[in-house]
């Protein structure tokens, strides 16, 4: 252990003073990664702090919300206590603080089990959507902005535009329902709503809880290709929403780089467009590009929400609405808040990997 | 017609309601150069004649029920066919535009003014006043919007008005941070100092000097929005908790549509269509204006 701390000491550029810039540059770091960490614990607090008004405050009865209006006189009573309603609002807060932070959402009205075991068994679902959402949405959105901003005002640039402004302005909901009607009864493309063929339910041992992994490592070609079209269809609506955002903003990015002074001079040498547009002009948007990627992979599990209602995909999503038209106020207030810490978690994530990767931001 | 013009382009305007008259005329003609911001304003423009003119425009009632009609195809009479229930989707389609502007301007009414008096406060008092605002606001931000609102429908019941003041609550914070960036660009100025040491209120500052400078700003932000508000409005009338039945909204039309996608696809389809149409609209014109209202941009796009 001590012959590791030493190598690595080693390895560090030492100079006259160098160790003392090192320990300055170290505490910086501490400083750093210890100002994120209190940002993200004020922001989940708010987070707490929102579902807890949300749950407590805006109902005019909260019991009623929890239990329903069928509910016997002695069960109201007796969630009333169980809430801690008869406490102060302040105490009640921090009751609540401490049951999320041990874990411990309640119980779902319409499931009968605990909503955090609920949140847990259909999170991978949503998990594997918006995964490959997103790298449709990368592997498409990038080289289309590149594209877009080389070739500025063309046809093709116009139209990359207007597909960037259509990921604004198309429902989500609809685009599925409308591929629904195509690919799956129509042309019989992909498979239907749901994850799998009724037929190959529950053979496979979760393991991941991602059913392509979770095939693949059962060995089981036949399921992962079942899967594969079920989530194909989804996967490429999310994929096309991120897709319209990473490909607006990667061609802005580059529309700065190619009007800088070093790209006519690169191009004035005699190097190649090619090596000019990704060698040149890509390199230094690579790290705004990661920030851009975060938001928009955190903004594809808000996506899956109206996705997985519509393709009755057994993820976060879908559990949401479902606790939503049932009113299971635990089911919708934890569903919420693991929504929004991801969210956040991922935001924070692409701000901290900004500041390691940007040289200036250092 | 040209001494209209000569008035209105006038270097030295001697009124204030001509200078203001000359500003206007010079951003209508720059934005009447961008093709993409006229189709947009075209679009807006014709949806609130279509709200307006709605009682004339549609060919059958919204709500009148023909069952021997039920789930037929576009044909001449229903030129977007009709639903389960026999009702004419064209002439629901056309009403529902009045349920559309009216979501969008009462949350633009509601949110806009909350984001930009919290925004300007927090700007101009700066200190712990600005730290607790802006904590407040970033907290808000912090969540999907979508979610936020779905849980606030959730705590509030569903409805057309809830599902209004969701979408505001969800809005908000977007508006204060522009207001707040605003607000810091202006707060040091010369002419503020000025007012100040005129001995005007705090209040009287706020509110004669710095909102109205925020406004451009503002009013670019809200038409790019209005887009997102659309979306948000007609997720929640699909899920069920926006506007209920019978009102002609466009997420619950789509909704009960759902069922019949496979066979009747125009039922679902339809209303889909004039929600990306009106949105797409209002992201044209957003951009259009931000291309003109803000020069920072001006050459970007």
């Amino acid at each position: 252990m001590a012959s590791e701390i030493d190598s690595a000491a080693k390895a560090l550029p030492t100079g006259p003073g160098g160790s003392s810039r090192n320990a300055r540059h170290a505490w910086k770091t501490v400083k750093g990664v210890l100002g994120v960490l209190v940002a993200v614990a004020f922001t989940f607090l708010g987070l707490l702090a929102i579902t807890f008004f949300i749950g407590r405050v805006v109902p005019i009865d909260p019991v009623l919300a929890v239990v329903g209006d069928r509910a016997p006189r002695a069960v109201y009573e007796a969630v009333r206590i169980e809430m801690g309603l008869d406490k102060p609002l302040i105490v009640q807060f921090f009751h609540y603080v401490g049951n999320v932070l041990t874990g411990d959402l309640g119980m779902s009205v319409s499931t009968g089990r605990p909503v955090a075991e609920d949140l847990a068994r259909v999170f991978p679902a949503t998990l594997e959507m918006a995964t490959i959402g997103i790298i449709i949405g990368v592997a498409l959105g990038v080289p289309m902005g590149v594209y877009a901003a080389s070739r500025q005002g063309s046809l093709v640039d116009q139209v990359i535009r207007v597909v960037g402004l259509l990921g604004y302005s198309v429902p989500a909901f609809w685009l599925g329902l409308v591929g629904l009607a195509l690919f799956y009864a129509k042309l019989q493309w992909v498979g239907g709503p749901g994850r799998i063929d009724i037929f190959y339910d529950g053979i496979i041992e979760p393991v991941t809880g991602l059913l392509l992994i979770d095939s693949l490592l059962a060995g089981d070609i036949e399921i992962f290709v079942n899967a594969l079209t079920h989530i194909a269809l989804p996967a490429a609506v999310l994929g096309f929403f991120s897709l319209a955002y990473i490909a607006r903003m990667t061609r802005s990015f580059m529309l700065d780089q190619l009007a800088q002074e070093y790209v006519t001079t690169a191009r004035v040498k005699g190097v190649s467009e090619r090596l000019v547009l990704w060698r040149h002009a890509f390199r230094p948007i690579l790290v705004p590009l990661i920030t851009v990627i975060g938001l928009s992979y955190a903004g594809l599990l808000e996506g899956s929400v109206m996705i997985e209602t519509v393709f009755s995909w057994p993820g976060i999503g879908n559990y949401l609405t479902t606790a939503l038209l049932n009113a299971d106020m635990n089911a919708v207030l934890g569903a919420t808040l693991v929504i929004g810490a991801v969210f956040i978690g991922i935001n924070k994530i692409s701000d901290v990997l900004y500041r390691v990767l940007d040289p200036r931001a250092r | 017609m040209a001494t209209t013009r000569d008035w209105l382009l006038d270097d030295s305007p001697s009124s204030r309601l001509q200078a203001r008259l000359g500003r206007s005329y010079r951003l209508a003609r720059a934005l009447s150069r961008n093709p993409l911001a006229m189709v947009g304003a075209i679009i807006v423009a014709t949806l609130i004649l279509v709200a307006l003119f709605a009682p004339w425009i549609a060919t059958h009632s919204p709500i009148g029920q023909d069952l021997a009609m039920r789930l037929k195809p576009p044909s001449w009479d229903n030129w977007m066919g009709t639903d389960e229930l026999g009702r004419d989707i064209w002439s629901r389609v056309v009403y529902g535009a009045r349920i559309t502007l009216m979501i969008v301007a009462l949350v633009a009414v509601l949110a806009a003014p909350v984001g930009l008096v919290i925004g300007a406060v927090a700007g101009y008092f700066g200190g712990w006043v600005d730290r607790i605002l802006m904590g407040i606001t970033d907290i808000f931000l912090s969540m999907p919007k979508l979610i936020l609102a779905l849980a606030f429908v959730a705590a509030l019941g569903p409805g057309i008005q809830n599902a209004i003041i969701a979408i505001a609550i969800a809005t908000w914070p977007g508006y204060a941070r522009i207001a707040r960036a605003e607000t810091l660009t202006i707060r040091n100025s010369e002419f503020v100092s000025a007012v100040e040491l005129q001995g005007a209120s705090s209040f009287r500052v706020i509110v004669n000097h710095i909102l109205p400078l925020c406004t451009s700003s503002m009013i670019i932000r809200v038409t790019l929005d209005m887009a997102g508000i659309i979306l948000t409005a007609a997720g929640l009338g699909f899920i069920g908790l926006g506007a209920q039945p019978p009102l002609p909204e466009w997420g619950a039309m789509i909704s009960r549509g759902r069922s019949f996608i496979l066979d009747q696809w125009w039922v679902a389809t339809m209303p889909g269509f004039a929600i990306v149409i009106v949105s797409l609209g209002f992201c044209f014109l957003g951009d259009g204006l931000r291309d003109v209202l803000d020069p920072k941009h001006g050459d970007r796009q």
